[in-house]
């Protein structure tokens, strides 16, 4: 059968494509990496190399199909150089009101309007990862790949291998950053392209870090982008992490996001999935100091047939840590989703408490969800749980809200929303949640994905765009 | 109760394991190791019907084929299959008419296991078919149930006088090809028990079975298969101990349960293999497959285990609810201590409408051990309205111990409902507190808290099998209390 042999040699082809470009263009890649991280990428390459992509074997790869993403002629560009753009020209933000530092990565190169790298008054960095590399070398090199993993097979050390740019801040400690950075990644192009930005946040002792990464496609062409950000969380420092993903149904996204909590600190993180043809979030926290807390939240809203992966793995390394993890999601169609929530509490983290709640429902009968909370337990003086459900809005809810004259529509609407504001309310910067809130209100009643399904591709909501980015 | 905790452990405090002893029975040996002929030898020796060596090849070519899985949460010393002897028989094979003829040695076995048959069959009414060795050598109340038309006999027994019947029903649930140790038993399993219920009969009985590892280095395959006709009912028991060795032993049965329209199944097990010594040498490996179906409407078929034993389990009875209206239950206890590791847990796969199941399930680790409680609930895109709640909980005794839990959850249609809880946490401080200042000493109070979290399942147990459960839990964590 040489159909489907074909079918399974593509990640092998797809792989053999992508070392062949890496060796390629390596003078291009390495160009401003330091000795250390030049070391880094080839060990990344090296494993890359040896392990390829995960298959349907891999066990946390189970549900999610790679293979219709290896069929595309993708491109990656290494030319492209952060560029100068105004960011007003090409996007509207969906979350107004807000004031915010705002950045935008297009195509994964940072785009600035007036220099690369910012430093403000008090001393935080804010600005290209390119840049930084160049101006900040020490910095670069003693965090870049510490925490991000590279020996699971797939997109984390493709990723460490070809990175050339993404977002770089910084904050020294005792600095409280008062306005909320936000991130915003366009994809825009008329090509398939494949990207790979690389985030490094850094936040000192006793720092505070509010950071909103968006995630939008302009168009409706293929494109694949393979995200990894490390999040460093110093002693008692602070950081709120929201990411919100709007992006077309040709768009695959994975995010590998990677948090170090050192003592007495306190991390948020919300990933909110609105739409996105392909999209695989995975959250890893390492606990590596005492008395701290995390919260990971997470809402998924799916529909045709949207596929979304969220795996959250937290490592309990300390003592009297808490971690709380909340992720709910409504799928509708032939949408499907994947939660796989993983806590491990080494020995000796006694006073531990972890939580962990998936909680989903399915409007239809080809909607499929999977859902795998484990908890793998090695100290004894400890409180975990975890709760998974799937089922349907409540028939008795429904009853009592068309018993006081609701049309269907509007009362399904109401439970909806109602169930995933469990999740929304948790939104801690006031104008961000209220935008959120709008958000998901037009999510549910459909109104977001209109745009995207539509084939005039009218742009009502994108109101200008430049193309030939890439070109 | 109390009271009756109290003199149990007491009295077992004294010794490690009590139930490690040696009884010496000649046993007709195949030679070590593992290939055609060996199957061969087998089959001959056993007096098979030729289907049973088309099979047996069939599942050997197949093992061969495959790869020992390593996914569980467990660690072992790899198991050279070509060291152990695949079959040992009793000596002679008596056909008993009643007690009186038994090789009194091995009545004298199980008078030491603290079952004493004649005391069974009068007092509690469970008709008995002890395995020894692979080859059951003595069935009892036989006659009483043949007038119902019930089969219950040995699987050899079976396959010389229902070979039909075995034929039609064998591997049909399990078949060779299901996985590595399944497909080892299907080549090689040397006997275990058949019960066939027939249309319309309610068992008047709950049929037992005691399974023994006797010769050493022998490692036991047993495969039993039970058929419920039509609105039939039959509560099956399954209890085993195994003798002290210090060499693994390994364990790998399968079970296959068939439940036609409306018939009711409940099979119980309290399973409690030599676990090995505190310092993890020698036990039993219970690597199990079982598996049951309810293949039309209405039927039910309900696990209820007890784990205390072996040094390493690894098992997952699981449910294929196939026809509408379908239950499936799974109650659990789990006990490790020392070095012990288990994996184990349930699959409930609903295929029918209306389907059910609930899993309860209770792990309790102690001194080193790891227990993990691994499950799959699947609800195709058939099985509407389809419900399931499981809870899984652990308790954690002793800071060296781990619990983990890792369930799978699968949904395909929108009007199934799916409810999963679990919690792991160790033992509460305000209830030891209290027992404590009640003056229940440590110990007691430990034996008296986990009896009460285990309750749920215990219950579920046929009332011989839930006071020898209550006596195993508190063996099992002796000397667990720091």
């Amino acid at each position: 059968m040489p159909e489907s042999n074909n079918i399974s040699n593509q990640p092998e082809v797809f792989k053999n494509t992508l070392t062949e470009l890496f060796e390629n263009n390596y003078d291009q890649i390495m160009e401003n990496s330091s000795g250390k991280i030049k070391s880094l990428r080839q060990k990344a390459f090296g494993i890359f190399k040896k392990n390829g992509f995960p298959g349907k074997k891999t066990e946390n790869w189970r549900f999610t199909d790679l293979n219709h993403l290896f069929r595309n002629d993708f491109i990656i560009d290494f030319e492209t150089k952060s560029q100068k753009v105004d960011i007003s020209n090409i996007f509207t933000c969906d979350v107004y009101d807000l004031d915010t530092y705002c950045v935008t990565l297009i195509n994964g190169w940072f785009a600035y309007n007036n220099s690369p790298l910012t430093k403000l008054k008090n001393g935080t960095i804010i600005g290209s990862l390119y840049k930084a590399m160049e101006i900040y070398p020490e910095i670069v090199e003693k965090y870049l790949g510490s925490i991000a993993k590279l020996n699971e097979p797939g997109f984390v050390p493709l990723n460490t291998a070809f990175m050339q740019d993404g977002l770089f801040i910084y904050v020294p400690d005792n600095v409280k950053v008062e306005k909320p950075v936000q991130v915003i990644n366009i994809v825009d192009s008329q090509k398939p392209v494949f990207l790979q930005p690389r985030n490094l946040i850094i936040t000192g002792k006793n720092s505070n870090l509010t950071l909103i990464h968006c995630d939008h496609t302009l168009t409706h062409n293929i494109s694949f982008t393979n995200t990894v950000s490390e999040v460093i969380v110093d002693q008692n420092g602070y950081v709120d992490h929201y990411k919100v993903q709007n992006k077309g149904r040709n768009s695959s996204l994975i995010t590998s996001l990677f948090f170090k909590q050192e003592k007495g600190s306190k991390l948020f993180n919300n990933a909110i999935t609105l739409n996105g043809g392909f999209t695989r979030n995975q959250v890893d926290l390492l606990i590596n100091g005492e008395n701290c807390s995390a919260n990971l939240n997470g809402l998924y809203l799916m529909d045709n047939n949207q596929h979304v992966d969220n795996q959250v793995f937290v490592d309990h390394k300390a003592f009297e840590s808490l971690s709380n993890q909340l992720y709910k999601g409504i799928l509708d169609d032939q949408a499907s989703g994947v939660f796989s929530g993983k806590v491990l509490v080494r020995r000796d983290s006694q006073k531990s408490q972890a939580f962990q709640n998936n909680k989903n429902i399915l409007l239809k009968d080809d909607a499929k969800v999977n859902t795998q909370p484990f908890l793998e337990i090695y100290a004894d003086d400890v409180k975990c749980s975890h709760g998974a459900t799937v089922g349907q809005l409540d028939p008795n809810a429904m009853f009592y809200l068309r018993s006081r004259g609701l049309s269907e529509r509007t009362a399904r609407q109401l439970l909806m929303y109602a169930f995933a504001g469990e999740v929304v309310n948790k939104i801690s910067v006031e104008p961000l949640r209220e935008n959120i809130i709008k958000l998901v209100e037009k999510r549910l009643k459909g109104e977001l994905s209109i745009c995207d399904q539509c084939i005039l591709s009218c742009n009502s909501r994108e109101p200008k765009f430049i193309q030939n980015i890439v070109d | 109760m109390q009271k009756d905790n109290n003199k149990i452990i007491n009295k077992l405090a004294k010794s490690d394991y009590k139930y490690g002893f040696y009884t010496d029975i000649e046993t007709d040996r195949a030679p070590k190791g593992l290939t055609e002929d060996t199957i061969r030898f087998i089959w001959e020796k056993k007096k098979e019907p030729d289907f049973m060596l088309d099979f047996r090849l069939k599942a050997f070519r197949h093992w061969q084929k495959m790869a020992e899985p390593t996914w569980a949460h467990v660690k072992y010393k790899p198991i050279d299959y070509q060291d152990i002897t695949y079959y040992a028989a009793p000596h002679k094979k008596p056909q008993y008419e009643n007690l009186d003829q038994v090789d009194p040695d091995l009545l004298e076995t199980f008078n030491k296991l603290g079952i004493p048959l004649e005391e069974q069959k009068q007092l509690a009414g469970v008709a008995v078919d002890a395995v020894m060795d692979s080859v059951s050598v003595a069935t009892t109340y036989k006659k009483s149930l043949a007038e119902k038309g019930i089969i219950f006999s040995s699987f050899s027994e079976a396959l010389q006088d229902h070979p039909d019947l075995v034929e039609k029903y064998m591997a049909t649930v399990v078949p060779y090809t299901d996985n590595f140790f399944a497909a080892l038993n299907s080549a090689v399993f040397s006997d275990g028990s058949f019960v066939y219920i027939p249309k319309g009969v309610h068992c008047p009985m709950e049929l037992s079975t005691y399974f023994r590892i006797n010769a050493a280095n022998t490692g036991q395959f047993e495969r039993t298969l039970i058929v419920a006709e039509e609105g039939s009912y039959v509560s099956y028991l399954e209890g085993c101990t195994a003798p002290m060795r210090s060499e693994n032993q390994l364990h790998a049965a399968i079970v296959e349960i068939i439940a036609h329209k409306n018939a009711e199944v409940k099979y119980s097990t309290v399973q409690n293999w030599y676990p090995g010594d505190k310092q993890g040498s020698g036990g039993v490996y219970n690597f199990v497959t079982k598996r049951g179906i309810c293949k039309e409407k209405n039927a039910k078929i309900s696990w209820t285990q007890v784990e205390t034993g072996s040094a390493v389990t690894w098992k997952y009875p699981s449910l294929i609810l196939k026809g509408d209206n379908t239950t499936g239950e799974f109650f659990s206890v789990a006990v490790t201590n020392n070095m012990q590791q288990a994996d184990t847990g349930t699959k409930m796969i609903h295929l029918g409408k209306n389907s059910r199941s609930t899993i309860i399930s209770k792990g309790i680790s102690a001194g080193n051990s790891n227990n993990s409680y691994r499950g799959l609930v699947k609800m195709s895109g058939q099985a509407t309205n389809s419900r399931n709640f499981s809870q899984c909980d652990s308790l954690l005794l002793g800071d060296k111990s781990g619990a983990h839990t890792f369930p799978y959850i699968d949904v395909a249609n929108k009007s199934s409902i799916v409810e999963h809880e679990a919690t792991t946490s160790k033992i509460s401080e305000d209830q030891l507190f209290y027992s404590l200042q009640r003056g229940i000493d440590m110990e007691n109070a430990i034996g008296l808290i986990v009896n009460g979290y285990a309750k749920d399942v215990l219950k579920k147990l046929p009332m011989e099998f839930a006071v020898e459960a209550q006596k195993l839990l508190s063996i099992s964590l002796e000397g667990s209390v720091g």
